[in-house]
């Protein structure tokens, strides 16, 4: 039978990934996501894993690194100033193509910032916040339903594609409490990993991992590899979830949290008479760029209006995706604030009367 | 006819790039040569860091994980949490372990990982070209301390084996060099015995190895290995640090 319960997002995440067979956590504490370590330091004992609370994130995303080289599907979480240390250890990870998940709980920043959710992070977590050309996949759940499943599916992502993938969620997200459903069973598929060193154990040859070469010939070989792999990500792995899209007017740009509040503001705007859909990125990397642009050549669609929790981030990719097709305006709110339904609707109304 | 000699399985056939008289390929075959009569070749795990071994995972011939700076230990860490009954090593320079990676080292260390890490301590920094490094000794000339390292503006050697034997997570922790025979031997005893600590699963074991670094040193070998003799050794001493009378 399906289970259905009251529970936190930042333990729902860690409930999902034991679900997911991941055996193996390295975590350092951080308000907002602190739930996520203690969960995992009850149960983990429970499931016969392993759980090490580490003497900073720089190390916790290390010993990430070496369960990932030993095949084992594995986790840490953090919040944005613990998810800047971990970049050295993500960017790693990204070169010697290993299998993680990462959870950032975003929090208001520059600096030690507030511990309020924010959006802060959307270019560090898609553009590459450590060095190099690579790519994070991030995926960016809207409800603690949605935390749960797009967590399980994160680990089987993660293998598939040997890369890193991030659950990008912020302090309301992980702070709020709201039903989940359990599946009985988990859909999901472990899968070999004859690259792991796990020990040689009879096998012909010694297995290394590595993110170093020094010859620039097999270096700019390995960077076409993993673009080509980042590519296939690309092409197979866009999610995202559209709203009244058929006869907008206006179309929010929104994710996770803000795209809540979104949601409302469209049942508002229908009573002024004003038509307002909604794209939602759930995957930030891979961007749903082609599901935007069609959007944009729509006749009925006027403007966009992204709203975000930050100073205007995704909202370069959203005018990259729109291609001056249409205005694309922006409202955010920062700090660790959230905007009101109020704020944003005054903004569509603006719009629609042409004043902006 | 009878073989007389052979090179240890626990190498690959890659040519060392090491320069003449630097010791790490010494110390390459010494654990080499002891995962080989351990018979834990195939059950090795080992973890290379930043630094002139960078690369060593293509000398040993065991499953290899090349690291960040500083950070073999957690590595090593994430897979002996995930690999209990596998032997996990780090190969470290003093740059590594002893500056950038001090937390990494400490906390294994504290934690009793069962892991075992081969210490090179050569007094200076050598892959970015000599310069000084916590272990640089008073007087020391390098790059980047060129009138000889002064405590006033550059502190004092670290005595890496000394300070982690004070935790209660570190079981055996000795100091060797490889000036001669009789001290190669005793450091391939040092090496067994550390390995035994880990099988056995009585916490973190360590050795350190006193090693030469002719070319930022500015010496030839000979000069080189006379020099850590008279210089070295009297900051740091030879010696079991912790798990003098353990028995493995």
């Amino acid at each position: 039978m399906a289970k259905r319960v009251l529970m936190k997002g930042n333990e729902v995440i860690a409930e999902a990934a034991i679900r997911a067979g991941c055996r193996h956590y390295f975590g350092y504490p951080i308000t907002p996501q602190t739930e996520v370590m203690h969960y995992m330091a009850k149960e983990m004992v429970k499931h016969g894993g392993t759980f090490v609370q580490a003497e900073s994130e720089v190390s916790a995303i290390n010993m990430v690194y070496g369960a990932a080289s030993a095949g084992e599907r594995v986790l840490t979480s953090s919040s944005s100033p613990g998810i800047s240390l971990k970049q050295e250890g993500i960017s790693y990870i990204a070169g010697a193509e290993l299998p993680a998940v990462v959870v950032n709980i975003v929090r208001a920043g520059p600096g030690l910032g507030g511990i309020l959710p924010a959006q802060g992070d959307y270019f560090q977590a898609t553009k590459g916040g450590g060095h190099g050309d690579y790519r994070n996949l991030v995926i960016a759940p809207a409800s603690v339903q949605e935390l749960y499943e797009l967590t399980v599916k994160a680990f089987d992502l993660a293998d598939q594609y040997r890369m890193l993938v991030m659950i990008l969620g912020d302090g309301t997200l992980g702070q709020m409490m709201e039903p989940v459903t359990f599946k009985e069973k988990e859909d999901t598929h472990e899968i070999a990993k004859p690259w792991a060193t796990n020990g040689m154990h009879g096998r012909a040859k010694h297995n290394t991992i590595t993110s170093i070469y020094i010859d620039p010939d097999d270096l700019e070989r390995k960077n076409r590899e993993l673009q080509d792999k980042y590519a296939l990500v690309q092409k197979n792995e866009v999610m995202f979830e559209t709203s009244n899209i058929e006869d907008a007017e206006i179309v929010f740009t929104a994710y996770s949290t803000c795209s809540r509040i979104c949601k409302n503001v469209i049942r508002q705007a229908a009573e002024l008479g004003i038509k307002v859909g909604m794209v939602r990125p759930i995957t930030l990397w891979p961007f749903p760029s082609e599901e935007i642009s069609r959007v944009a050549d729509m006749p009925s669609v006027k403007a966009f209006l992204d709203i975000e929790l930050n100073a205007g981030q995704m909202v370069e990719d959203v005018r990259l995706a729109v291609n001056g097709k249409k205005p694309v305006h922006f409202f955010g709110r920062m700090g660790g604030n959230l905007p009101t339904q109020k704020e944003i609707l005054d903004q569509l109304v603006k719009i629609h009367k042409g004043e902006m | 006819m009878a073989i007389v000699f052979e090179k240890t399985k626990g190498l690959t056939d890659k040519p060392f790039h090491y320069c003449p008289g630097c010791t790490h390929g010494i110390i390459h075959r010494l654990i080499a040569e002891v995962m080989c009569e351990m018979d834990v070749l195939d059950n090795t795990v080992g973890v290379s860091s930043v630094g002139c071994t960078y690369n060593n995972y293509e000398y040993f011939s065991c499953d290899m994980v090349q690291a960040s700076h500083g950070r073999a230990p957690a590595v090593a860490t994430g897979l002996k949490r995930c690999l209990p009954d596998r032997m996990v090593f780090t190969y470290q320079g003093d740059g590594d372990l002893a500056s950038i990676g001090t937390a990494e080292i400490v906390h294994a260390a504290a934690r009793g990982e069962k892991i075992t890490t081969f210490f090179v301590n050569n007094a200076v920094y050598g892959m970015t070209s000599g310069q000084m490094a916590p272990t640089t000794l008073l007087g020391q000339v390098t790059t980047t301390s060129p009138l000889g390292r002064d405590a006033e503006t550059r502190g004092y050697p670290i005595n890496v084996s000394e300070m982690l034997s004070t935790l209660q997570g570190a079981v055996y922790i000795e100091r060797v060099c490889l000036t001669d025979y009789k001290n190669i031997q005793a450091a391939k005893k040092a090496i067994a015995k550390a390995f035994r600590v880990q099988q056995q699963g009585l916490g973190f074991s360590m050795v350190e190895f006193l090693s030469t670094c002719p070319t930022n040193w500015g010496k030839e070998p000979v000069e080189a290995m006379e020099w850590l003799k008279e210089n070295m050794i009297p900051q740091y001493p030879l010696g079991v640090f912790k798990g003098k009378d353990l028995e493995v």
